[in-house]
């Protein structure tokens, strides 16, 4: 076919064009969603490592989306010496298998939080995010004051939850459903992820836990914290070997 | 010349191309306005205020969607409507159809960034508008769509002319990366609170797909649709190479596509998807470079105009600044580039010499050529175009030169090491490396914010220019008839 043929066609440009464009996405996507490998299995004793979020902690995650905050900070560590003494082990793809949508980011204008659950307390925390350069004197972050002072809403919780169950992540409304997760999750963990008892966990994990250290309410920075505090602290790379997560990559 | 532009304009729908100009310019103005603010509180967060709206993490998608979508996408359409009518010369097929893409689009930038002030987002960059505005958005394309094709097909001339291939690709690859980038499920009907239907791996793939393709099809594809109309036409020139254009236009249209995950090196994607993505952007050079060889050596033989002409001045500038950033992408695609300039301001760099170089430069030339065309007249000074474009140029130098500094200093001191072997910085001492850079990259955002600022002011007084000559033409006429009859 001459070139002539096509700019003197509109229909043969549009339909050329159209699948000269989709070869490159259709080669690239669609495998990752077929090859097993594409995400790690991560096992303890049978039970899954990674469990989706709490709905306290879901609260926390919606509210980092809110704020932009994966604007200047990745979930993302890479596989260099730098960024394993800086950061931890790096990122498994199966740590964010529950993430809708994935908050790996692009800069880090502030530090990785991937694995910053469990680095800090709950106090610094809240003082952290209420005045970043009162931990951190030459801190650009931005102050978040009002995680405090706003109430968190969580009368839609059981919304939010059954959103995320539609798009594939395992919340369970069922008696079968609840006994998969038992099975894959173990009991504990299976009762936060049960849609119908969402309310009560919420205030449950707020109340007992205290990570604003107001009791009187259940604030947004409960929430925050909540979220932050997990983040990175699924997998326990003590019980894997040494070379098990690289025979993925 | 005046009375018989006149006449000849009459077949032509003009008046989308006047709205979608002036929204441009306007957007332009707001969004790299809102891009300096952002460099500011970077730099001294104080001027986060302590007000939830303007702080940096919901400040920064409305600077990237109103230049991006307000700035670059009316631009787009403005001038993509000029072509087109101009090239198949034929008036576009439907007033109605054109309005709606005109008010669809407006609505949709408006009501995106008043929505991330507000803290409704999806959180994936580029494409944070929520549920409703994704809506929105496709129909005004689709519009925009069977718009534009119907307006070829009634074409009067036997040949689509190149530009238009591009805007067809730019129009057809949005829709599909819209689409498919934009699958998410809203927690209720009354709710603007989505969930993405992808998760972790296959979401980043996919929003990188997107997010690269925005700047390949978005950004370039299209803008290059805009540079094979005006060169030639302010040049006087025809394009320099027919065969290249064909070439080029295949191959970048075909690479663009695989380059995405360029963007997740080194991540939990598989290493086969980002190797295979580092390798086509390396190929990708080529055809970048077809594209700017052929614009700039339109130029050939009327190389004296740089002097004369600043019109050509912002265009081949603009060439120029594709040429590097096209080559500086590819690099940066690299592996080993890549560990050390990623997750840093050296990207932020090549994004805005991509933008403010390539995007907005060939638009300044662009809208310069078309405004008094549009309006009638001629445009009311070029002295303010001159200094336009050295605020701009100088804007832009001192923009990426402070991210080159920040983002190169920045990864060696992450990866440096003490003679024990120890991290021989905290993170936090690199962020204090980062002032002076960033204060500079504020600086230069000024003198290209001053520069946009020069440009809607000289366009706001050649349309009142227009109108007065138009005035004064009429009553000359009125005059004329009357003395006829009389």
């Amino acid at each position: 076919m001459k070139h002539e043929t096509i700019e003197t066609h509109a229909g043969i440009l549009i339909v050329l064009t159209l699948i000269v464009i989709s070869i490159g996405g259709l080669v690239e996507i669609l495998p990752l969603y077929f090859i097993d490998d594409t995400v790690e299995e991560v096992k303890v004793d049978g039970i899954e490592s990674v469990r989706p979020y709490t709905p306290l902690e879901l609260r926390g995650r919606d509210l980092y989306q809110r704020e932009g905050c994966y604007t200047c900070h990745s979930q993302m560590i890479r596989p260099f010496r730098d960024e394993k003494l800086r950061y931890g082990h790096y990122s498994l793809a199966a740590e964010s298998k529950y993430d809708h949508p994935f908050q790996w980011g692009s800069k880090r204008t502030g530090p990785d939080l991937a694995r910053v659950g469990g680095k800090y307390s709950n106090e610094w925390h809240v003082q952290h995010l209420v005045n970043p350069r009162s931990t951190v004197k030459e801190s650009i972050m931005p102050n978040y004051g009002w995680f405090l002072e706003n109430p968190l809403q969580f009368n839609d919780i059981a919304d939010r939850m059954r959103a995320l169950k539609l798009v594939g992540v395992p919340y369970s409304e069922t008696q079968a459903e609840y006994e998969l997760n038992i099975k894959n999750f173990g009991k504990e963990v299976a009762n936060q992820l049960d849609i119908t008892q969402a309310e009560a966990n919420l205030i449950e994990q707020a109340v007992s836990k205290n990570y604003d250290g107001y009791i009187a309410e259940i604030t947004e920075m409960d929430a925050m914290v909540a979220y932050l505090q997990v983040l990175g602290t699924m997998v326990d790379f003590k019980q894997f070997d040494d070379g098990y997560f690289a025979t993925f990559r | 010349m005046s009375s018989i532009s006149l006449t000849n304009s009459q077949p032509y729908n003009y008046d989308i191309i006047r709205k979608f100009t002036v929204m441009a310019i306007i957007w332009g103005v707001l969004g790299m306005t809102a891009g300096v603010y952002i460099a500011l509180e970077l730099t001294w967060p104080a001027f986060n205020l302590d007000i939830p709206a303007i702080t940096f993490g919901r400040l920064r998608p409305v600077h990237t969607t109103l230049v991006i979508f307000g700035f670059g996408g009316s631009a787009l359409f403005a001038t993509s409507y000029y072509v087109v009518q101009r090239t198949c010369q034929v008036r576009l097929t439907s007033d109605v159809m054109a309005n709606m893409t005109f008010w669809g689009w407006q609505i949709a930038i408006t009501l995106a960034a008043v929505s991330y002030m507000a803290g409704f987002t999806q959180a994936r960059e580029y494409a944070e508008m929520v549920w409703p505005i994704d809506i929105l958005i496709a129909v005004t394309w689709v519009t925009y769509f069977i718009l534009f094709v119907s307006t070829l097909a009634k074409r009067t001339q036997p040949h689509i002319y190149v530009a238009n291939w591009f805007f067809v690709a730019f129009i057809l690859a949005t829709a599909i990366l819209h689409i498919f980038n934009n699958m998410e499920v809203p927690i209720s009907f009354f709710s603007l609170k989505s969930y993405s239907l992808h998760a972790g791996v296959q979401d980043a793939m996919t929003q990188w797909w997107y997010g690269h393709n925005a700047v390949g099809f978005f950004l370039t594809a299209a803008f290059l649709g805009m540079m094979y109309y005006f060169v030639p036409k302010q040049a006087g020139r025809p394009v320099y190479s027919y065969r290249l254009s064909i070439i080029h236009f295949w191959a970048l249209v075909f690479l663009y596509m695989w380059v995405g995950a360029h963007h997740l090196h080194w991540t939990a994607l598989p290493d086969w998807t980002s190797t295979l993505a580092a390798t086509f952007s390396i190929l990708l050079l080529l055809p970048s470079w077809g594209g700017m060889i052929n614009g700039i050596m339109t130029l050939s033989g009327a190389w004296d105009k740089l002097r004369s002409d600043p019109v050509i001045r912002f265009l081949i500038v603009a060439l120029s600044f594709y040429g590097m950033s096209t080559f500086e992408g590819p690099l940066m695609s690299l592996k080993s580039v890549n560990a050390l300039s990623h997750y840093t301001d050296w990207t932020i760099g090549h994004v805005h010499s991509g933008a403010l170089g390539w995007v907005a430069m060939v638009t300044f030339g662009s809208f310069y050529h078309l405004i008094p065309r549009l309006w009638e007249t001629k445009m009311y000074s070029d002295k303010l175009i001159f200094l336009h474009f050295w605020l701009a140029t100088v804007g832009i130098v001192l923009y990426i030169s402070a991210m080159w500094v920040a983002g190169i200093g920045q990864g060696l001191m992450l990866r440096a090491f003490d003679e024990y072997g120890n991290l021989a910085y905290t993170f936090i001492e690199t962020v204090e490396f980062l002032y002076h850079p960033y204060a500079v990259r504020a600086f230069g955002g000024m003198f290209f914010v001053a520069g946009i600022i020069v440009m809607a002011y000289n366009v706001f007084m050649t349309i009142r220019k227009g109108r007065i000559e138009k005035a004064a033409l009429e009553e000359k006429l009125a005059a004329k008839l009357a003395k006829v009859q009389g």
